[in-house]
């Protein structure tokens, strides 16, 4: 057992922090201190920041583009990151659909669209969950039905997080009524500037509107756009949804998050102290410090464990159950440190508070975390 | 980074593994309770036999030098046996105390202990003391070459079986730099010594010690006189980190043994395991295990590592946190199990009573709590 980051990983960890010190500017330090949300072209602009260093697939092959670093490697540049407030989280492209292209994609699929991902030609958003198809995702209806040289899709997709800025939507649709739900569920590739889509953004608790839904009648789309073999899309998802579990986690957000707390309750004056120094605030900005401590070596053994081959789906339920229910309570306890300026519509902590609520809901609700961790690791 | 266990290590977690499995099933675990002692004389020798006894010793004095980490590895083990021996008290915390002392007295003890032939434990909590090993209130005052100690200490693991004690009593008032707290190590049959000896809920055993004009040589200070407080200080935190070890052992064994009952037990005409409460419940228990097992393994490599700040904010985290995991994993053992598991008749009983012990030792979550925020250096 050893703990301690090698000299080669803590050489590679400078020469992230070295990178961030340029890439990432003052003025989009304090967006993400505060925990705005970034312009799309801001976000297009950090991801072209991060391309040009090779850095943009950090666990793609590098016959692909990808920086195929290891995991330690991913873990160091996901805490760089978030120590030094750089825009949070990969382009859904990379994470999400990146690794499902290059298992099971065509080399035709693979050529075109993945350069189009690291480039940001393409911005990807991800087609799952239906108005009746939430947890019980396999139930979805949306429908392809062959037509000529392509599919013909209708139906309606829900909760698609970045849809509106979307030129490309990798999305489950239902080809045929099979033994299971499951079976007759292919994965396509839908262009979203094609005819028949319509786009919704919906507003949510924090004064945003970033999630969207989006319907889809009678939009035609090639047959070279099917992922795969017709009705396995549910194999390659599921695989997909272990990749976007990893990443929402963000243990090391949450750390970051515990800083910033102790500044707004170190700049709460009661009194001659500040409200860092009151019993009840301190316990409770304790207690949840601990629980980060615990998350962060629970989580660094899951990188030990990845690093030495085993792959990450075992411990990804846990670890998306404990690091979003972190990050919901550091949340709460930020909003309670600002004290009466959380009231105002403007506060940020509020807007945070009320932000962090996804975390347990969305890539698979913490309920659902529970019962695939109760099936596949207690064998209940 | 790497959690792979050394081939040393694994080595050692074969081995005390497989002493739990031959020596400790629940008819022997019982039988070691009931006896006088409340634990094994026999497996004491065996740890001898085995080296166990000097795993924390240094290697040019004769020992193994294993850390913090090794002790972990043993006591998870032995958690999961809930093997009563005081490897705790006598190795882990009295014996490494005395190799950080110079001297002829600190040498022979621990060559003795080492030996098995001795068996020592830390006599240092007081009943109006809480918890906090500093507040001292047992005198020895200066008599030529010799201490004479008054006062009482309580909760001494053990202490009906303990020939040495090591025990904390105040020679000066604090000062700026020191504590004014002096370790003596002191016979535990010397004249003006009386015990009240009894069993603890867990189906050990402890003693409340009263010292009454006991004449201790000066050869017998372990350390510096007046500053033996760091001394104490660190051998709390490696015996906390050590029972945290021992709970993540006991506590596996209650998930094993709970998700095993849910799995067996019908009602409604199938398994209990197949109704979500239940199995949501047993997946926080899970979380709590993993939780509970990364933070003392973050305490054990803090302890090694060796920085005293960052050993006592990390050992206090890991208290805070197993004890509330504990918590969780041994009430829901309990509530999963049904009326059965508030019973006498199944194994859980004896380890969530083990656990309910553990949560006190060394110091409850509260005083854990407190030390964490000083470590912090908020208040």
């Amino acid at each position: 057992m050893d703990f301690r980051l090698t000299t080669a990983d803590e050489a590679f960890r400078d020469e992230v922090v070295t990178f961030l010190d340029e890439a990432v500017t003052p003025e989009m330090r304090a967006k993400n201190y505060r925990g705005d949300h970034l312009r799309h072209d801001e976000r297009v602009a950090w991801f072209a920041q991060l391309n040009a260093r090779g850095w943009m697939a950090p666990g793609w092959p590098k016959a692909f583009g990808g920086a195929a670093w290891t995991p330690i490697q991913r873990m160091i540049f996901d805490e760089a990151c978030s120590k030094a407030w750089a825009p949070a989280g990969i382009s859904p492209g990379v994470v999400m659909l990146g690794p499902i292209l290059i298992a099971y994609g065509s080399a035709a699929q693979q050529a075109h669209y993945l350069p189009r991902i690291l480039s940001g030609e393409d911005w990807w958003c991800q087609g799952y969950s239906e108005p009746g198809s939430g947890s019980d995702l396999a139930s979805l209806q949306t429908r392809a039905e062959r037509e000529g040289a392509g599919y013909v899709v209708n139906g309606q997709k829900i909760w698609i997080t970045q849809a509106h800025v979307s030129t490309m939507m990798f999305a489950l649709v239902r080809t045929s009524t099979g033994q299971t739900k499951q079976a007759g569920i292919s994965f396509l590739l839908i262009d979203m500037t094609s005819p028949g889509i319509t786009v919704r953004p919906i507003r949510t608790l924090n004064n945003e509107a970033e999630i969207c839904e989006v319907f889809l009648d009678n939009v035609r789309v090639p047959v070279e756009n099917l992922v795969g073999t017709e009705g396995d899309g549910w194999t390659y998802a599921t695989q997909l949804l272990e990749h976007e579990r990893s990443a929402v986690g963000n243990i090391n957000r949450a750390r970051a998050s515990l800083d910033r707390v102790r500044d707004i309750a170190g700049a709460q004056r009661r009194g001659s102290a500040t409200l860092l120094a009151d019993p009840v605030f301190a316990e409770r900005l304790a207690r949840l410090e601990i629980r980060l401590e615990a998350a962060r070596f629970m989580q660094l053994r899951a990188v030990s464990d990845a690093e030495a081959g085993q792959r990450p789906g075992r411990e990804s339920s846990l670890l998306k159950i404990v690091g979003s229910e972190l990050s919901q309570e550091i949340a709460h306890l930020a909003m309670t440190a600002a004290g009466y300026a959380a009231i105002e519509q403007s506060s940020n902590e509020t807007r945070n508070y009320f932000d962090s609520r996804k975390l347990s809901i969305f890539s698979g609700s913490n309920e659902i975390q529970r019962n695939i961790v109760a099936k596949r690791i207690l064998g209940l | 980074v790497d959690f792979s266990l050394t081939p040393e290590q694994a080595l050692i977690r074969a081995s005390v593994e497989r002493f739990v499995a031959d020596s400790y099933a629940a008819p022997q675990r019982e039988a070691i309770a009931a006896s006088d002692d409340g634990f094994s004389r026999e497996h004491w020798a065996t740890f001898a036999d085995l080296g166990w006894l000097r795993l924390l010793a240094a290697e040019d004095d004769d020992g193994f030098g294993g850390g913090a980490l090794e002790t972990m590895i043993v006591m998870e083990a032995f958690g999961a046996g809930l093997v009563a021996e005081p490897f705790v008290p006598s190795v882990v915390m009295a014996s490494t105390m005395l190799a950080g002392a110079p001297g002829a007295t600190a040498a022979q003890l621990r060559a003795e202990a080492a030996a098995g032939t001795r068996l020592l434990a830390i006599a240092y909590a007081e009943a109006e003391a809480g918890y906090d090993p500093a507040a001292v209130s047992t005198r020895a005052r200066r008599q030529g070459d010799a201490f004479v100690v008054d006062g009482q200490k309580i909760a001494v693991p053990f202490g009906a079986s303990i020939d040495t004690l090591l025990v904390s009593a105040r020679t000066a008032e604090p000062d700026a730099t020191r504590a004014g707290v002096t370790m003596l190590a002191i016979d535990a049959r010397a004249a003006g010594i009386e015990r009240r000896d009894y069993v603890t809920y867990d189906a050990r055993r402890a003693s409340d010690v009263t010292l009454d004009g006991v004449v201790v040589p000066i050869t017998s200070v372990i350390g510096a006189v007046d500053d033996g407080l760091p001394l104490l200080d660190a051998a709390l935190d490696r015996g906390t980190a050590a029972v945290c070890a021992e709970a993540v052992g006991a506590m596996g064994v209650l998930l094993r043994d709970t998700v095993g009952y849910l799995q067996s037990r019908s009602q409604f005409g199938r398994p209990i395991g197949t109704f979500q409460a239940l199995q949501h419940r047993a997946v926080d228990m899970l979380v709590q295990l993993e939780l509970a097992r990364a933070i003392t393994t973050h305490a054990a490599a803090a302890v090694d590592a060796g920085a005293d700040d960052e050993r006592r904010r990390a050992v206090a985290a890991a208290k805070v946190h197993v004890a509330d995991s504990a918590r969780t994993i041994g009430e829901s053992a309990m509530q999963l199990h049904g009326a059965i598991g508030i019973t006498e008749e199944l194994a859980i009983g004896a380890y969530v009573k083990r656990l309910a012990v553990i949560e006190r030792e060394y110091g409850d979550p509260a005083f854990a709590l407190g030390r964490y925020v000083h470590a912090a250096g908020r208040g």
